[in-house]
C-alpha cells in the first residue's frame, strides 16, 4: 500500500511532507503557506483515499522546512496532518500540527457588523478554546465557533 | 493612563477604574477648571447620539478644551467613501484625542490602531461603551459608599443590551450578587453568566419583578424593544412585565438606587421619577464627571 501511494507523488531528497490534509482543503492550505510563491519543487496528490478522512491530499515541498508557528497556521483546516521532515530520502522527524494561540488572517469573523467585514483590516484572534476550537475577535469581541469557521 | 485608548472596559485594570471613579469624584467638587487649555478633543459621531455627545463636549467645554467633529456623517467625507482609517488619520492630525461613537463593531479598536492620538469608544455597534461603564461604577460607589459586596438587579433586555453586560463585567470584579430579570427570550447570554461561576459569584434568574428587589443595592434598568421579538405576540404579553413602577419600591432598602443608561422609554414609569430612589437623571450628570476624568488622565494633565 505504502508503495503505491509513492508512486502517486514522487519522493524528494531534502524538504517536508505534509500528510492527511482533508482533500477540500488542499488549496487553502497551499495558499495558507504560501505555496503558490515558493520557488522549489513543490508536488501534490488529491483526493487519495484515507481511511479516516475519506479522501485526502499530501504535499511535498522540497528543500522547504517550516517554523512551528508557520505551519501551524493549517491546524484550523487540517487539524489531522502530519508533518515528515525528510533528509536525504530519509524521514527524520515527525511532526502534527496544533492549535496556534492567536490566529491572524487566515479567519472569517462570524459577525456581519463586525469591522473586519467592513474595511480592509486582516483579522485578530485569540484562541479562547483549543478542543472545540472557538476564536475571539480582537476587533469585535464576538467569538466565532468552530462550526462556522469560514477560511479567506 | 496617559495615551492609552480606552476602547473596551476590559482594557481597564481594576485599579484603572478605581483611580477614574476617585478623580471623577474630584471634578465633582470642582468641574470647572482649565486644565485643557490649549487642548483640541474631536467628537466623530458616525451615528447620532446626542446625549453621549453633549455630555463629552459639556466635560470638555469645562475644562477649557476646545472640540471640533461632527454629530452624523451626511455632509463629511464619510458619505463620499471615505475609509475609517483615512478618517481617523486625517483628524488625529487636528486634535489631541478622539472620542468616537460608531455602528459598526469593533471599529473603535480599529481607530486606535491607525490613530496617532489616544481614542476614548463612545459606543461601537453593540459592542463596548465604557464611558458608561465607568460612569455606572461611579454612581455606584458614590450612592452606596463601596463597590463591594452589593446585591445588583438587571432588568429588562439582558440579552443585547450591552451596558448590562459590561457592568456585569466591572462589577465581577468586587463580588457582587447579581438577579437578572427578563423575559425568557433575552436572558442573560451564558458566557456571562460562566464568567461568574468562574468568579464563583451567585446569581439568579426570574422571568417577573415580583419581589426580587427586596434585598437590592442597585436596580438597572434597560429597555426591552419591540424589534427584538420575532413574534409580536411574545412582545404584547412580555411588554408590561418589566415595568419599574413606584409602589414595586416599597419594603425596599434605603440605599436603593434605581439606575438607567438612557434614554428611557416606559420600562420606568414617570411614577418612580419623585421617589428619592431614582438615580438615573443625577447617573446621567455624573458622565460629566466621569468623562472630565478619563479625557484628563488620558491626556496626562492629572
Ligand atoms: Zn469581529
Amino acid at each position: 500500500m505504502k508503495e503505491i501511494k509513492e508512486l502517486k507523488v514522487n519522493a524528494i531528497k531534502n524538504g517536508t511532507v505534509i500528510d492527511h490534509i482533508p482533500a477540500k482543503s488542499l488549496f487553502k492550505v497551499i495558499s495558507i503557506l504560501n505555496l503558490d510563491k515558493i520557488d522549489t519543487h513543490v508536488t501534490f496528490g488529491t483526493n487519495l483515499e484515507s481511511k479516516r478522512l475519506g479522501l485526502k491530499s499530501i504535499i511535498k515541498i522540497s528543500d522547504k522546512f517550516f517554523e512551528n508557528d508557520e505551519i501551524n497556521k493549517i491546524a484550523l483546516i487540517a487539524p489531522e496532518a502530519k508533518l515528515n521532515i525528510i533528509k536525504d530520502y530519509n524521514v527524520v522527524e515527525k511532526k502534527i500540527v496544533e492549535v496556534p494561540d492567536n490566529i491572524v488572517g487566515i479567519v472569517k469573523c462570524v459577525n456581519p457588523k463586525c469591522v473586519t467585514n467592513h474595511e480592509k483590516i486582516t483579522t485578530k484572534f485569540k484562541v479562547v478554546s483549543k478542543q472545540h476550537v472557538s476564536l475571539k475577535c480582537h476587533y469585535c469581541e464576538k467569538i466565532t465557533e468552530q462550526e462556522n469557521i469560514e477560511i479567506y | 493612563m496617559k495615551n492609552k485608548s480606552l476602547v473596551s472596559i476590559n482594557d481597564f485594570t481594576k485599579e484603572e477604574c478605581l483611580r477614574i471613579i476617585e478623580l471623577a469624584g474630584e471634578f465633582e467638587k470642582n468641574p470647572v477648571q482649565d486644565i485643557l487649555k490649549g487642548k483640541v478633543v474631536a467628537t466623530l459621531f458616525f451615528e447620532p447620539s446626542t446625549r453621549t455627545r453633549l455630555s463629552f463636549e459639556s466635560a470638555v467645554n469645562k475644562l477649557g478644551g476646545r472640540i471640533i467633529g461632527f454629530s452624523e456623517t451626511a455632509s463629511t467625507s464619510v458619505s463620499k467613501g471615505e475609509s475609517l482609517k483615512d478618517t481617523i488619520k486625517t483628524v488625529a492630525n487636528y486634535s489631541d484625542l478622539i472620542v468616537m461613537r460608531h455602528p459598526i463593531e469593533g471599529s473603535a479598536r480599529y481607530a486606535s490602531e491607525v490613530s496617532m492620538v489616544p481614542v476614548v469608544n463612545a459606543g461601537d455597534g453593540a459592542n463596548q461603551h465604557p464611558t458608561q461603564t465607568l460612569l455606572d461604577l461611579f454612581s455606584i460607589k458614590k450612592t452606596q459608599g463601596t463597590l463591594e459586596n452589593l446585591n445588583i438587579c438587571m432588568v429588562g433586555d439582558l440579552k443585547y443590551g450591552r451596558t448590562v453586560h459590561s457592568l456585569l463585567i466591572a462589577m465581577s470584579d468586587f463580588n457582587a450578587t447579581f438577579n437578572f430579570i427578563s423575559p425568557k427570550t433575552l436572558q442573560m447570554p451564558s458566557e456571562y453568566k460562566k464568567l461568574l461561576d468562574e468568579k464563583g459569584l451567585k446569581y439568579y434568574e426570574h422571568e417577573e419583578i415580583h419581589d426580587t428587589f427586596k434585598h437590592a443595592d442597585i436596580v438597572y434598568v434597560t429597555r426591552v424593544q419591540k424589534e427584538r421579538f420575532s413574534d409580536p405576540i411574545d412582545y404584547e404579553k412580555v411588554k408590561n412585565a418589566f415595568i419599574v413602577k413606584n409602589k414595586m419600591l416599597e419594603g425596599t432598602k434605603p440605599n436603593l438606587k434605581v439606575m438607567h443608561p438612557l434614554p428611557r422609554v416606559n420600562e420606568i414609569d414617570t411614577d418612580v421619577d419623585d421617589n428619592e430612589k431614582a438615580y438615573y437623571f443625577q447617573q446621567a450628570k455624573n458622565g460629566v464627571y466621569t468623562r472630565q476624568a478619563i479625557v484628563a488622565s488620558i491626556l496626562g494633565l492629572i
